[in-house]
């Protein structure tokens, strides 16, 4: 299937990567403009930058959403990857239908049902149980880690289903106990797919206006809940600043991770083929 | 749970007692696997919607939560039970969540359709291309899947604002005197979801795609089978999961939208996530809100279980 693309196919890919880059570009671009007004041009300038950085309000923000986003990738990657693990080795069990529903309900549930009824959920367990007294980076956080954990189970089960079970009966036949075989066996060869999950589950935490917005209480502002609340009224220069950035800070996380994982799968591959090789 | 005593009486060859006692430690250990992120979603994720459908079925009164109980003591060990349908009938009857519901469904519909029509040949193209394209191509679907969404809707306020980059560039080139208005416009949603929502139908489709058997196509070309003829009849009928998932990932949760309608429509594009989230927040109307949620649930479980059922089999084929 590769190698063989019309020009049809290569005039959509041109144009629809244009579609993707040209507004993040011209955002940049922006990011360096003098003017107040950010659509005139008054000149390069890294003014913006200066304003950010000098902005305690912005500084607050990304210190809770980074925190909020620590500790909810490294839950939901612990609990994603325990109902992966239920999901893809464990058979048929007792509930695994509302399991499996739960799990990929999350994925494209919409931010704001999911956003009301843990808002509502928060406010009845004060009622009957005095907690959470406030509501800020500890209701945040479950929120995030509810739908965060989904995405993982998704990205464990595909690479559980990709690695076979081969190893792991290898290791039970020659008499590890169950839980020897996960710690030496299992998750090893699944911490790509973890890392690449807690990886997602970060991200999206970062990335959430919506259910911040419901479950955050006063004054506990995440970046996206500030960013929101400057450009409602319009565009804002030190946004662009901002927008680079991150945009920037992506671009080369995300690159490393795509030659990292580019490496792990050609050395998979070669694996492969030398076991193959040794078994012919 | 067969798998436990499967392996044990494979593996170890010891006493009866050894044997049953691992087997023991083999369930304990997956029961708690289970149960953790079981209990986990069961209490955040199923039962606040339960809680929702209660507050649904409430009146709205000043207090704090801002709606009435649904189960009372009245003394003398009477219990009152209400159960409000008003909001229900209330939505139901009221034109403007009709409409909203109706507007918002057909926004997300033609928006799906406008990202299939984009995504297919570009997944399309990707899986056709050499290796080294292939990659940087992806990476480049992935890249601003990973970079926020709230700033990429924002990109788009720059474009198409009245004094926005589109409209300088139309004016500068003489084509129009006046700004075209882009921004506040059902326009601008259109354009704001095609562009957030374009990776999550590209990456089923590719990732469907790259599994096509190629001699299949061959066989067809071999038999004389014209190229547009083979599309058709082998190409797009294989593809269909790949179709089915990415549109589904692109309609729920377009149909839910907030950010989009309010940053890129302004007041003028009524959308229902827009509406519950302001009946929440600025009317304060909790009950009505929550029935508003509880009716967009409804409309979406049909949907959402289609996408559940593609899903579990993604997964079971190893995608």
């Amino acid at each position: 299937m590769t190698g063989t693309r019309s020009r049809f196919l290569t005039i959509m890919i041109t144009f629809g990567m244009a579609f993707f880059y040209i507004p993040m570009i011209l955002l940049i671009i922006y990011s360096f403009n003098h003017s107040k007004l950010v659509p005139v041009w008054g000149g390069w300038s890294t003014r913006w930058y200066k304003v950010l950085f000098e902005s305690e309000e912005v500084w607050n923000a990304v210190s809770l959403s980074l925190q909020i986003a620590l500790v909810n990738a490294t839950v939901a990657t612990i609990l994603g990857t325990l109902a992966g693990l239920a999901m893809v080795r464990f058979g048929r069990f007792r509930g695994r239908t509302l399991f499996g529903g739960m799990l990929v309900a999350p994925l494209v549930m919409p931010e704001v049902i999911t956003g009301l009824s843990l808002l509502v959920f928060f406010i009845s367990l004060k009622e009957l149980f005095g907690w959470p007294a406030e509501r800020g980076f500890t209701t945040i956080t479950i929120a995030h880690i509810t739908f965060s954990l989904a995405f993982v189970a998704v990205i464990v089960q595909a690479r559980l289903t990709g690695m076979g079970q081969t190893l792991e009966e290898a290791a039970s036949d020659l008499g590890a106990k169950p839980f020897k075989v996960l710690t030496a066996i299992t998750i090893p060869r699944l911490a790509p797919g973890m890392i690449s999950g807690w990886l997602l589950a970060f991200t999206l935490s970062l990335d959430d206006l919506v259910i911040a917005s419901f479950v955050k209480g006063p004054g506990a502002d995440t970046l996206p809940i500030l960013i929101f609340s400057r450009i409602r009224t319009g565009l804002k220069p030190d946004v662009n600043a901002l927008a680079t950035i991150i945009i920037l800070i992506v671009a080369v996380c995300v690159a490393i991770a795509a030659l990292i994982m580019f490496q792990q799968q050609k050395r998979e591959l070669m694996d492969q083929q030398l076991a193959e090789r040794d078994g012919a | 749970m067969s798998e436990g005593g499967q392996i044990g009486s494979n593996g170890l060859k010891g006493a009866g007692l050894m044997r049953r006692f691992s087997d023991f430690l083999q369930s304990a250990w997956k029961t708690i696997v289970v149960f953790i992120p079981y209990a986990w979603l069961l209490i955040f994720f199923l039962f606040p919607f339960f809680i929702v459908a209660k507050i649904s079925l409430a009146e709205i009164t000043i207090a704090s939560p801002p709606f009435t109980k649904m189960i009372e003591w009245a003394g003398n060990g009477i219990v009152n039970i209400r159960l409000v349908f008003d909001n229900y009938s209330y939505i139901l009857s009221d034109s403007l969540y009709y409409k909203t519901y109706l507007n918002s469904l057909k926004i997300s519909l033609i928006s799906t359709v406008m990202c299939l029509l984009i995504g297919y040949p570009m997944a399309y193209g990707i899986v056709r291309s050499g290796p080294v394209a292939k990659r940087v191509l992806l990476f480049m679907i992935i890249l601003p899947f990973w970079t926020s969404f709230l700033l990429r809707v924002y990109a788009w306020m720059g474009l198409l604002a009245d004094q926005g980059t589109i409209n300088n560039l139309l004016i500068g080139l003489g084509i129009i005197d006046e700004p075209i208005r882009m921004l506040y416009t059902e326009f601008a949603v259109f354009v704001g979801v095609v562009y957030t929502y374009l990776p999550f139908m590209i990456l089923p489709l590719y990732a469907n795609m790259e599994k096509l058997d190629g001699s299949l196509t061959e066989a067809a070309a071999d038999l004389g089978s014209k190229p547009t003829n083979t599309f058709f009849k082998v190409t797009l009928p294989l593809t269909y999961p790949g179709i089915v998932a990415g549109s589904l990932l692109v309609f729920i949760p377009a149909t839910g939208e907030y950010v989009i309608p309010d940053l890129l429509g302004g007041g003028n594009v009524l959308m229902i996530g827009r509406l519950l989230f302001n009946e929440f927040f600025s009317n304060t109307d909790w009950p009505v809100a929550s029935a508003v949620a509880i009716i967009l649930l409804f409309l979406l479980v049909l949907p959402m279980t289609i996408y559940q059922y593609y899903q579990a089999k993604a997964v079971e084929e190893g995608q």
